[in-house]
């Protein structure tokens, strides 16, 4: 009993101080932005003032954001319906271009899987920000998108302006990367074997791949689009750079936008442990889905 | 990891190009992916040659130069204070969080993989959590952390520091605990029964067997710290604290820098391929008995446990 309890001693020693660590600057944090939320407004200075007490907290902040969110005067429930549509459909192309690409390089690369594995990884080790410049750069009014356009005929467009289609593309362009690396990792894992019994067995090629190889990547695709849409869902600055215009902003220009503006920090709490909440239950299914599927791997 | 190399080596009648052939090499795929790839890189590519353009505009080659690197006077990265400074804060950045972040997450993971109990579980719930939840969620709340408790702790490189700790302290603390997993624990049994002690144990035997682990997660929290935007945005206070990632994203909507910013981007890319490469070669060096392949090692730099 005591042997355990020496041993289990050299353990809490190490785990120590990453706990405290985690302790005060990650559960203590979170414990602050919900005092902020339910706190209230020094009307003097506009600052939120925290209350830590919660027999004291107050539900103005609360009140304030569910006045924007819902009813007719709401200026933020069609910001958050713009953001759910830019998400779905953007991580939606994620999927549709992401996954033959994936599936080519685990299944057929062959020799040069090295090589396409270096061209896949390669923009996940160079800056979002200078992904996404290179687009301004692209797009610009005179730019050689514009060029190509004109060369073909068709008028030039204002694609930094405030477009849709613009803030879409972006937003694949950005996070693609990701899903395609979880992607090659699930098919990777396939065991061709269970392919050939399939041929084998007389399928042909289309029929082995809905029979076999696409329940078998039923897991991977969700964790991977989990993986691009919990960012997106936090994403303020594609949007700001692409277009910077008011119509196609999303919950994470409102939030951030009320973290500077004096008066709003605490209704900017409220929406981001609004989102918390929201997406908690999708963060915990992907914790526990990685969790099983590298026991499986191991 | 099993390569997935597909039977095509076996004895075949039939052409590859014979689209009867069941086992032909799939033509539209392999083109697609090229495309994808295409789609994916020369946009960087040419934003890469703008840095080196000779004049102003990041939208017309009009020749080669390093002007916007060293030579103009005002406005190159070398002469230019705010982005000479944000070349200096990003290094800077990335090395504190590196020297934190590393020996906390394996010291994190060695404990928390051998203590029993509920907390150890429960702390490593969270600190998976901090792996996966949004990073301007986790953002506002570092922001208020410093902006209302902790305010001793004034925005800035120590706000950025600690930021940037917590959010990438989860690298070498699941890294490290999937390697724990795999090797099990007859090492630390054996040394053990050698007659060494528990410290002993883990410096010369665990420490060793985790090096490929702690290296790569290494590379990976430096490498993270160099692309980090969204907590450095919202914790940096003025120019003097405000890294490469952050200049990009404020003056490129703000005004027109021209192609110093796509300079300062090349020098970020420079920086990320360097790391990476070192990653690679490195893991290589660490692993060279094992019996990983080089796509596993690949993997691993890129973060994905494959």
């Amino acid at each position: 009993m005591r042997g355990q309890q020496k041993k289990n001693g050299f353990y809490i020693a190490l785990a120590a101080p990453g706990v405290l660590w985690l302790l005060l600057l990650f559960i203590v944090p979170f414990y602050a932005v919900l005092a902020i939320a339910m706190g209230k407004l020094d009307r003097l200075f506009e600052v939120p003032v925290a209350v830590w007490n919660p027999l004291d907290w107050s539900s103005s902040n609360v009140i304030n954001v569910s006045r924007d969110l819902v009813g007719g005067t709401s200026f933020a429930g069609p910001i958050v319906i713009r953001t759910v549509v830019y998400v779905a459909i953007a991580a939606l192309l994620c999927l549709v271009i992401g996954y033959p690409a994936a599936y080519f390089v685990a299944r057929f690369a062959g020799r040069r899987k090295a090589l396409f594995l270096i061209l896949l990884i390669a923009p996940f080790w160079i800056s979002y920000m200078m992904r996404m410049l290179a687009w301004v750069d692209l797009l610009q009014s005179g730019g050689y998108a514009n060029k190509a356009l004109s060369w073909i005929g068709i008028s030039p467009v204002n694609w930094l302006g405030g477009k849709s289609v613009t803030v879409i593309g972006g937003l694949v362009y950005g996070y693609i990367p990701y899903l395609i690396l979880v992607l090659y990792a699930g098919l990777d894992r396939i065991d061709p074997a269970l392919i050939e019994a399939g041929r084998d067995l007389g399928l042909g090629r289309i029929r082995t791949f809905t029979t076999i190889t696409l329940p078998m990547s039923r897991q991977p695709i969700l964790t991977g689009l989990l993986i691009t849409v919990l960012p997106m869902l936090g994403d303020y600055y594609t949007n700001q750079l692409l277009s910077g215009a008011a119509s196609t902003s999303m919950i994470g220009n409102l939030i951030q936008g009320q973290l500077g503006t004096p008066g709003l920090e605490g209704q900017g709490a409220v929406l981001s442990l609004l989102l918390l909440l929201v997406l908690l239950i999708p963060m915990i299914y992907y914790v526990i889905a990685t969790n099983r599927s590298s026991q499986v791997a191991s | 990891m099993t390569a997935a190399t597909a039977p095509r080596g076996a004895a075949r009648p039939m052409s590859r190009w014979n689209p009867r052939n069941p086992w032909r090499h799939p033509w539209f795929l392999e083109g697609f992916t090229w495309l994808y790839l295409i789609w994916s890189l020369v946009p960087i590519a040419i934003a890469v040659l703008f840095s080196f353009n000779k004049g102003r505009s990041q939208a017309t080659y009009q020749g080669l130069s390093w002007h916007w690197y060293f030579w103009d006077k005002t406005n190159s990265v070398l002469h230019n204070p705010q982005l000479h400074a944000a070349v200096i804060q990003t290094v800077r950045l990335s090395v504190l969080t590196t020297l934190i972040a590393v020996p906390l997450g394996v010291a994190f993971a060695l404990g928390i993989n051998r203590w029993r109990g509920p907390v150890p579980s429960t702390f490593n719930f969270v600190m998976i959590l901090s792996f996966v939840i949004p990073e301007l969620i986790f953002g506002v709340a570092m922001f208020f952390v410093f902006t209302v408790l902790f305010t001793s702790v004034h925005l800035g490189t120590l706000a950025e520091v600690l930021g940037l700790v917590t959010w990438n302290v989860s690298w070498p603390a699941i890294i490290v605990q999937a390697r724990l997993v795999t090797l099990g624990r007859q090492y630390e049994e054996a040394a053990a029964d050698l007659g060494a002690n528990r410290f002993q144990a883990l410096r010369r035997v665990m420490l060793p067997l985790l090096a490929p682990a702690i290296f790569a997660s290494a590379v990976l929290v430096f490498s993270g710290v160099i692309d980090d935007f969204v907590i450095v945005d919202l914790l940096s206070s003025n120019a003097g604290n405000t890294p490469m990632s952050v200049i990009i994203y404020s003056t490129q909507h703000g005004g027109n820098s021209g192609p110093a910013l796509n300079a300062l981007g090349t020098i970020m890319l420079v920086m990320s391929f360097v790391i990476a490469i070192i990653g690679y070669l490195g893991y290589r060096f660490l692993t060279r008995g094992e019996r990983g392949s080089r796509i596993e090692a690949l993997t691993t730099i890129a973060g994905s446990e494959g």
